[in-house]
């Protein structure tokens, strides 16, 4: 047997097996909630989905999926980046203080994308070679950087007014309702997506998250794509804090508090397992919307956003339900096949 | 049969090499050459070192002593990869699959057959693992995901694994210890053609007719020593035995007759669906109930029911009279049931718990006052049971997930008989003991049968079954083919009745 592409001779059942089945019924669930609520608003308030209303659903979406896409892929590796609040808070601030001294907008972009990465490269350094759980070393790391973060900028802001006013406009304009931003978010989601499914490394994403003992025993570089998952993800954090920038204009050294907290949650709503292994971005892209859209749906039809952050954590739990009772229908499945095989084995 | 002629350059060797885990010395200054076109033994006691071998030519270890020669030049494997660059394929002890993955991709992790641009080919994937499925005759799904399959499907998905190389060196650790006779056979097969076209082969098994049936020459380890290594040939059973125990065997089955009393397990019409049904017997106190059967035929899923790992769908389960509640595992404890699983991983053992907390699991009541645990007891527990058993081990305080596979096996058995039950549902208790311990373990068995413990095996190893139960029952497809007593049961009976030759016996 050969482990090159040798013309294909054995039957191959028509395609995608169980785990794909389970992973698009997951990604459906979340698609058909967004939908419901979606719709349900607009019955109630039919200015909702205008084509201004659109963008702004969009727009708001961006930058979350941005960053949950990056969290994705760590977590996907059985590891958590709690340092991405931070790391866009930064990366949107030095971008911003280089457009203010005269920069280019394509260089500010770059720039944060690359320190963004520097901290990821960081984060991956201590959790893969220090041996130090994930949580812990992201935790430190999101203090320290917010830190930094707070000596440099002190009391000093960014503000729309200093920004180079093409690229203000880039972060509000785009094709009808369709933002640049989220052209952009989309780019990289399709980007990732097709990297983790179709590319030796990608599948040893999962596979080291799935089992690192496994991993090692199967040549897998372990340390090598955990240091590459943390780097994508800092990246990402700091495209995201570029376009945070473009969107907003306005940054100071709070900006990004508390974010990493969402962005973990739209990657567990996505169907991201934190135990590593399972999952995809699409299913997170549609957590990071869903988790956004609640934002804008409560206010729209009346309700008081003090209870956008009470529902985000009945959606965590609903999220963790639905996985719970999916893997429960799975083993069953599983069973009744095993059942099959073994009369079709031996009869 | 192609015997090695002196001046031919080994594949692959190990020399002088010597290997420790802090105060365990697991190798001393071993050797140990493999030829092209030879299947080569390694036998030695549980925690003779053999897995650590495997692991030091497998690139797992680094030798703290020693070379590694590949076709006569010293090489050093920084890590798994680099062994497997140079075509050495591994089957290590413990199944160690990506249970989120499917089979197929967890046979190619790494090594996907590729398209254009870099792209992993998902459906030459797919097909490969189908054919090599194919080519061990087994009826495995390749896109079925790794989680929940047996352990002996978890064994041949890794064989599959191994022979998905084009590999120069095929290394077993233990491939065949939840196998039956038939898939054993087809892996003997497939292996006998891959040594013919040229490969070397390193097979390790406790089962020492395997060695025999497989191998050309055969290397002995004990504790981590070399002893010897030379042909198969002329070699007897006994002799190997000598060379790894350092004493001659007493007998491997010493079953004792034992007063056989009253009904203790009674399960009656027992049916999970899908799984297996209509399945009735009973085992008396003081008596060994062999169950036997192929891989698949539902004998550890009827365990894990009647134990209330699982539900069932219809049935009943009564223990000295009394009905049992489907579902219940710590409610079957107390009326007096114990299970020994199959599969010490992921059931039996918590491995990031020390001996002494594994054996003392399944006493926490026995143990403690009030809630509040008793150090001293627990201790002492521990001990009795690890010494009975001839655990090897350095501290008690060690990790269970770094004994040898044999020893971790025994502790199993510790932690379950150390409930002194009156009902001892045993899953392949021997899986992987070697043959010292395994007439121990039987012994223990026996002892614990004549004290009116009623026992019921399940065992793949048919030697074993015919040698220790009174009674043989045999499964097939989910339902109890045949019912066999001692004095009538013989290879050629259970295996008919194991693969549906014969029609209902008893
Ligand atoms: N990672 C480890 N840490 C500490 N001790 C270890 C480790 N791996 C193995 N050992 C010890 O090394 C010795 C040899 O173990 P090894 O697994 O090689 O035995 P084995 O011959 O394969 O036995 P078995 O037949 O039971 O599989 C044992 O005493 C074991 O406890
Ligand atoms: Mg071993």
């Amino acid at each position: 047997m050969t482990t090159t592409a040798e013309p294909v001779r054995v039957a191959v059942p028509p395609s995608g097996g169980l785990l794909d089945r389970v992973l698009k019924m997951r990604e459906l669930a979340i698609l058909a909630v967004l939908v419901l609520m979606l719709a349900a608003t607009q019955i109630d308030n039919s200015a909702f989905l205008s084509q201004q209303g659109i963008k702004d659903l969009l727009l708001n979406a961006t930058i979350l999926v941005l960053v949950a896409v990056g969290e994705a892929m760590v977590v996907i590796t059985r590891n958590v980046d709690l340092s991405v609040g931070s790391v866009l808070g930064i990366t949107a601030f030095a971008a911003g203080d280089f457009l203010q001294g005269g920069g280019n907008p394509l260089l500010a972009v770059v720039l944060a994308v690359a320190l963004g990465a520097a901290f990821g490269a960081l984060n991956g350094l201590l959790v893969s070679i220090g041996q130090v759980p994930a949580l812990v070393v992201t935790l430190g790391t999101l203090y320290i950087i917010r830190g930094v973060d707070s000596i440099w900028v002190g009391s000093r802001e960014i503000t729309a007014s200093v920004l180079p006013s093409g690229f203000v406009d880039f972060g509000h304009n785009g094709l009808s309702a369709l933002p640049y931003l989220a052209v952009l978010a989309a780019v990289v989601l399709v980007a990732v997506a097709y990297f983790l499914r179709n590319y030796r490394s990608g599948r040893e994403f999962y596979a080291l998250g799935s089992s690192p003992e496994a991993a090692g025993l199967a040549g897998v570089p372990v340390r090598k794509r955990i240091l590459a998952a943390y780097i994508a993800c800092g990246a990402l954090a700091g495209l995201a804090g570029a376009l945070y920038l473009a969107r907003f204009g306005n940054v100071d050294s709070g900006t990004g508090s508390g974010y990493e907290l969402t962005v973990v949650s739209a990657v567990v709503v996505g169907g991201v397992a934190f135990t590593g292994g399972s999952g995809s971005v699409y299913g997170v892209a549609l957590g990071a919307l869903l988790l956004t859209s609640i934002n804008s749906v409560l206010p729209s039809i009346g309700v008081s956003s003090v209870w956008v952050q009470a529902i985000d954590g009945i959606l965590l739990l609903l999220a963790i339900a639905v996985d719970r009772v999916l893997a429960l229908r799975v083993t069953g499945v599983l069973r009744k096949r095993a059942a099959e095989t073994r009369s079709a084995r031996h009869g | 049969m192609t015997h090695p002629a002196p001046d031919q350059v080994p594949v692959l060797a190990l020399e002088g090499v010597s290997k420790s885990f802090g105060a365990v010395r697991a190798l001393r200054g071993v050797s140990l050459q493999l030829f092209a076109g030879e299947a080569h033994a390694l036998a030695g006691e549980n925690g003779a070192g053999k897995s650590t071998l495997i692991k030091a030519l497998a690139g797992v270890h680094r030798p703290d002593e020693g070379t590694v020669l590949l076709d006569g030049e010293p090489v050093v494997f920084h890590g798994p990869a680099d062994a497997r660059d140079a075509g050495v394929a591994v089957i290590y002890q413990e199944p160690t699959l990506f249970p989120d993955l499917s089979v197929a991709e967890n046979i190619f992790m790494g090594r996907q057959p590729r398209r254009s641009l870099g792209r992993v080919d998902h459906r030459s994937v797919r097909a490969a693992a189908a054919e090599l499925f194919r080519r061990l005759g087994v009826d495995l799904d390749p896109d079925q995901p790794a989680r929940g399959l047996s352990i002996a499907d978890q064994q041949l998905v890794e064989i599959a694994k191994a022979l998905s190389f084009d590999a120069r060196v095929l290394i077993m650790d233990e491939p065949t210890a939840a196998l039956t006779g038939s898939e054993v056979a087809r892996l003997f097969g497939v292996v006998r053609s891959l040594r013919e076209e040229g490969a070397a082969v390193l097979f390790i098994s406790h089962r020492l007719e395997e060695v025999f049936a497989l191998c050309q020459r055969v290397t002995t380890l004990r504790d981590g020593a070399w002893i010897a290594s030379e042909p198969v040939e002329g070699l007897g059973e006994d002799d190997l035995i000598r060379r790894m125990v350092g004493r001659d065997l007493d007998e491997l089955y010493p079953k004792l007759p034992a007063e056989v009393g009253a009904v203790a397990l009674s399960v009656r019409r027992l049916t999970r669906e899908g799984v297996f049904t209509d399945v009735s017997f009973e085992v008396r106190s003081g008596e060994i109930v062999g169950l036997a059967g192929l891989v698949g035929a539902g004998r550890s899923e009827v365990a894990r029911a009647v134990f209330g790992v699982d539900r069932w769908d219809g049935g009943e389960v009564q223990v000295g009279g009394k009905p049992l509640k489907p579902g219940a595992p710590s409610l079957a404890m107390a009326a007096g049931l114990a299970l020994v699983p199959e599969d010490r991983r992921a059931q039996g053992l918590v491995m990031g718990m020390s001996i002494e907390r594994n054996i003392n699991l399944t006493g926490l009541r026995a143990t403690s006052r009030a809630g509040v645990m008793n150090r001293g007891g627990e201790r002492s527990r521990a001990v009795d049971w690890a010494v009975r058993l001839q655990v090897k081990y350095a501290r008690l305080a060690d990790l269970v997930g770094t004994l040898s596979g044999g020893n971790q096996q025994k502790v199993v058995l510790a932690k379950w008989l150390a409930t002194s039950p009156s009902v001892l549902i045993v899953d392949e208790p021997t899986r992987g003991i070697d043959v010292g311990t395994k007439a121990e373990v039987h012994r223990l068995l026996s002892q614990l049968a004549g004290e009116g413990v009623a026992v019921l095996m399940i065992s793949s190893d048919l030697p074993e079954i015919l040698g220790m139960a009174d009674r043989v029952l045999v499964m097939h497809e989910g339902r109890i083919a045949a019912e066999i007593p001692r004095a009538e049961a013989t290879e050629q009976s259970v295996m008919a009745a194991a693969t549906g030759v014969t029609g209902r016996a008893a």
